[in-house]
């Protein structure tokens, strides 16, 4: 033993093992520990946000944060997602459903602790509208009346746009029509309120590339007030003394860390770096399942997983052969064998809302009747079909998901299929450019109404990307929008989803469901359809 | 040997104007914009944007634009992170990626070249084979294999370091420097060990040997000098390779580097971002191997000689 001391690798070998020991003698805290004595909850958010703006963020990593910096008139409550009131005390709104008159807090206040006026929202409606900010969100605000009109230059004149401040604290919003889930949609991040005095010093309105929202500069209305934002490391923001309900908000604190990749975060969530994971490696769910289900949250979510068809090109022209392939798939198959993560079979564009509305289930998987259709259609026991690819933008799931339905319609329907995948971006512009047969895509709703997802299928709009169009849907789109009684809504939403059912120009697969790691003690956590966060609900409970 | 210092860095010049061109046209070819995304943009909406961005000139001018601006220092904004420059962000990710790369190269040079030296001081010996087999499993092993692998070890199992962090507690360098150390740790023993092996049978050596010198008097002061020769112009490229290869490294444990920048700049086509972080490389890359080059020719005077009898 003694002559091996000499030998220099194990001099080094030995005095790496000491300084590494000596970096980990002290016992250490992990920062779930340091965070449930503390209350501050730790969180892992994917990737680094492209930023803090709520009129120009578009990702669920963005919203996450913001969501704790900022509010709308209405929020969401954490379980139903039903609008309750935020920075708005009340609202009234017209017979026809087309004015509302919200009244905003007295006590509301930013963080910088000026109140909050009913102008501030006009200025910020104006700057999320503003044609040259390049707000992807833009459209959600076309309701309003006059909206889409000046922020396609088509108007100058904001104030013929249907917002106004009647008073300080009464803001009027005028719309095109009833717009059954409005007060939703004032909670969404579009229709957030900017201080006003922080855009202007900071380039104005239209800046893109405006530095107010970095730490120091940041004035928002949210129960939390940004603390420290280190890029690709952590943010962090701090309980916001001037927010109206802060009594309520039980959190001392957040911080976000963008964790790329599932498997670093499900290790973080191992050693203690954080409460909750953002999403979880297919892999891993199985083995919590088995070992620590106390620790897995798994949740029908507002999306859904579907396949495009390309109805310009032959023979998926025909709807016969659309229909064959939907029937030729055995969802439950999928979901069980091969996603794993209890995503519910689908066959509707639309998934179960959470306001009650689930559409009716109009075919099955029915190999008889795929085939009967497929020989109709001149192709019987798949001769003569045409070989095609699936196309996929590059992902390990959509790889196996499209390998099952690879196998399925061989075996069902004699049909030969190869696959393809791209890489994102060029995926999308492959799509949009419908050059492609059949192809896998996925939707997640901003809000919960069926509109979300009907909407997709209306004639030559961009998220449109199958060619096919009817004018008797798109009718039906315009009578959805001019009405604002739930019975009338759900007849046309069941004609629509019948329409589609028949034409089948995409292909329902399965609604997505969130997967994340949760210690136990983090309570109230927004596990809604909308993954929408509502952090001054959740409540970190002491102890182990 | 001025002379020779001054054409290797006047030559880079042109090879950094290419970079340029070349990254400019691959990346404004590629399919797929950076505003596309599921959700379609309105034509108002990107029209503004490439307004914003200078898209909507033609390329040539876009180019030209580019590279005045590149001259006064100014990389232009990120067309993703829509409140940082890419200056900005090259900045901030610089300094933890150099961070690590100095650390993983030191981590590499000091066991690679120890284990390296009593390898081939023991050629054939079982202090040859165990090292050596260890340095082979260092190259073949990915880093995306080993850093997970010594995380579940000593991080979940083990809890003597933390899974994941950068200067956020004690002992989280630790880990990624040797993940990302080990396969340059791995060459460079193998590089040294060839290197001790061709010396050691020289006859200097062999002179040395016979006026009774003590066997470290011989390696230090006579051996290694000749022995490092191969390390060090393996030095240049490794440096740059450990700097720009370290995205998988700092994707597992979450440090807030370049890398990361430089991959997801890919996926985002943020033209701008990708273009600086290619240059910023490209520059980096040039630098050290033409420091590698002056390094090697100090230690060997054969190559010395030769560069001065130019003059």
């Amino acid at each position: 033993m003694g002559h091996s001391m000499k030998h220099p690798v194990t001099i080094i070998l030995l005095s790496f093992v000491l300084a590494v020991s000596a970096a980990c003698s002290k016992n250490k805290q992990t920062n779930v520990e340091f965070g449930n004595e503390n209350g501050v909850l730790f969180l892992a958010n994917g990737t680094e946000p492209q930023g803090l703006d709520p009129h120009l963020t578009t990702g669920v990593p963005e919203s996450n944060i913001v969501e704790s910096l900022m509010e709308g008139l209405t929020s969401l409550h954490h379980d139903s997602v039903k609008p309750r009131p935020a920075a708005a005390e009340s609202w009234t709104v017209s017979e026809d459903g087309k004015r509302y008159v919200f009244k905003l807090r007295e006590n509301g206040k930013w963080s910088n602790g000026e109140p909050i006026t009913a102008q501030d929202f006009v200025y910020s409606w104006k700057r999320a509208l503003s044609p040259q900010l390049g707000n992807h969100y833009a459209y959600m605000l076309y309701h309003v009346e006059n909206a889409e009109a000046y922020h396609k230059e088509e108007i100058a004149d904001f104030n013929q746009v249907g917002v106004n401040a009647l008073d300080q604290f009464h803001l009027e919003v005028k719309l095109n029509h009833p717009t059954f889930f409005f007060l939703q949609l004032v909670s969404h991040h579009s229709f957030y309120p900017v201080h006003p005095a922080t855009i202007e010093t900071h380039g104005g309105m239209d800046n893109r590339l405006s530095k107010w929202t970095l730490p120091g500069s940041f004035v928002g209305n949210g129960p939390f007030k940004l603390k420290s934002w280190e890029v690709n490391k952590e943010i962090s923001v701090e309980k916001n003394p001037h927010y109206w309900d802060a009594e309520k908000v039980q959190l001392n604190g957040i911080h976000f860390f963008p964790i790329e990749g599932e498997s670093a975060e499900e290790r973080a969530f191992r050693g203690g770096q954080v409460h909750a994971t953002y999403t979880m490696p297919v892999e891993k769910i199985s083995v919590y399942k088995e070992k620590h289900p106390e620790l897995l949250n798994i949740y029908p979510i507002y999306g859904s997983y579907f396949y495009l068809i390309n109805t310009t090109r032959p023979p998926f022209d025909d709807k016969r052969v659309r229909k064959a392939l939907a029937y030729a798939i055995d969802r439950e198959m999928i979901v069980k064998r091969v996603t794993k993560g209890d995503q519910l079979p689908s066959y509707s564009l639309a998934p179960p809302n959470a306001d009650g509305f689930a559409p009716e289930q109009l075919f099955d998987y029915d190999l008889e009747k795929a085939r009967q259709l497929l020989a109709e259609a001149g192709y019987p026991n798949g001769e003569g079909f045409p070989a095609f690819e699936i196309l996929f933008n590059t992902h390990d799931g959509h790889r196996k998901v499209a390998i099952a339905i690879q196998q399925m319609l061989k075996q069902n329907l004699n049909i030969d299929v190869s696959l393809l995948n791209q890489e994102w971006k060029v995926f999308i512009n492959t799509t949009n450019n419908l050059d492609y047969s059949v192809a896998r895509m996925g939707w997640i709703g901003d809000f919960a109404d069926a509109t979300n997802f009907f909407e997709l299928m209306i004639t030559g709009v961009g998220n449109n990307r199958t060619g096919w169009g009817k004018p008797e849907y798109d009718e039906l789109m315009q009578q959805v929008n001019e009405t604002n009684v739930r019975s009338e809504r759900e007849a046309l939403f069941a004609q629509m989803n019948a329409m589609l059912a028949d034409e089948m120009p995409v292909i329902p697969i399965y609604t997505y469901t969130q997967k994340q790691a949760i210690q136990q003690n983090v309570k109230n956590w927004h596990s809604n359809v909308l993954i929408r966060p509502d952090y001054k609900s959740v409540i970190l409970e002491h102890g182990n | 040997m001025l002379r020779y210092i001054l054409i290797r860095l006047l030559s880079a010049v042109p090879v950094l104007f290419l970079v340029v061109l070349i990254t400019f046209t691959l990346v404004h070819s590629a399919p797929g914009g950076p505003f596309d995304a599921e959700r379609a943009v309105t034509p108002q909406v990107l029209e503004s944007l490439e307004k914003h961005y200078n898209l909507d000139a033609p390329a040539p001018k876009q180019f030209i634009d580019y590279v005045v601006n590149l001259l006064q220092g100014d990389f232009g904004p990120s067309f993703k992170y829509s409140s940082r420059s890419v200056s900005e962000l090259i900045t901030t990710g610089m300094k933890a990626t150099m961070e690590l790369g100095i650390y993983a190269l030191l981590f590499a040079m000091l066991l690679g070249i120890i284990s390296g030296i009593t390898a081939g001081l023991r050629a054939n010996s079982l202090q040859d084979y165990i090292p050596m087999s260890a340095a082979m499993i260092g190259i073949c092993l990915p880093s995306f294999v080993m850093g997970p692998l010594l995380v579940l070890l000593f991080a979940i199992n083990l809890e003597w370091l933390p899974v994941a962090g950068w200067g956020s507690s004690a002992g989280d360098k630790i880990l990624p420097s040797i993940t990302l150390g080990a396969a340059y740790a791995a060459y460079i023993a193998r590089l040294t060990r060839s290197g001790m092996l061709e010396v050691m049978s020289q006859d200097y050596i062999r002179t040395a040997k016979a006026k009774g010198l003590p066997q470290y008097r011989i390696v230090i002061f006579h051996a290694l000098r000749g022995a490092l020769a191969p390390v060090i112009s393996f030095a240049g490229p490794a440096a740059a390779g450990l700097l720009s290869g370290s995205f998988v490294v700092e994707t597992i444990y979450q440090i807030p580097g370049l890398g990361r920048f430089y991959l997801q700049a890919a996926f985002n086509r943020d033209y701008t971002m990708i273009l600086g972080t290619t240059i910023f490389f490209a520059f980096l890359i040039i630098t050290f191997n033409i420091l590698a080059d002056i390094l090697l020719a100090w230690v060997n005077p054969k190559l010395r000689q030769s560069l001065s009898g130019k003059r």
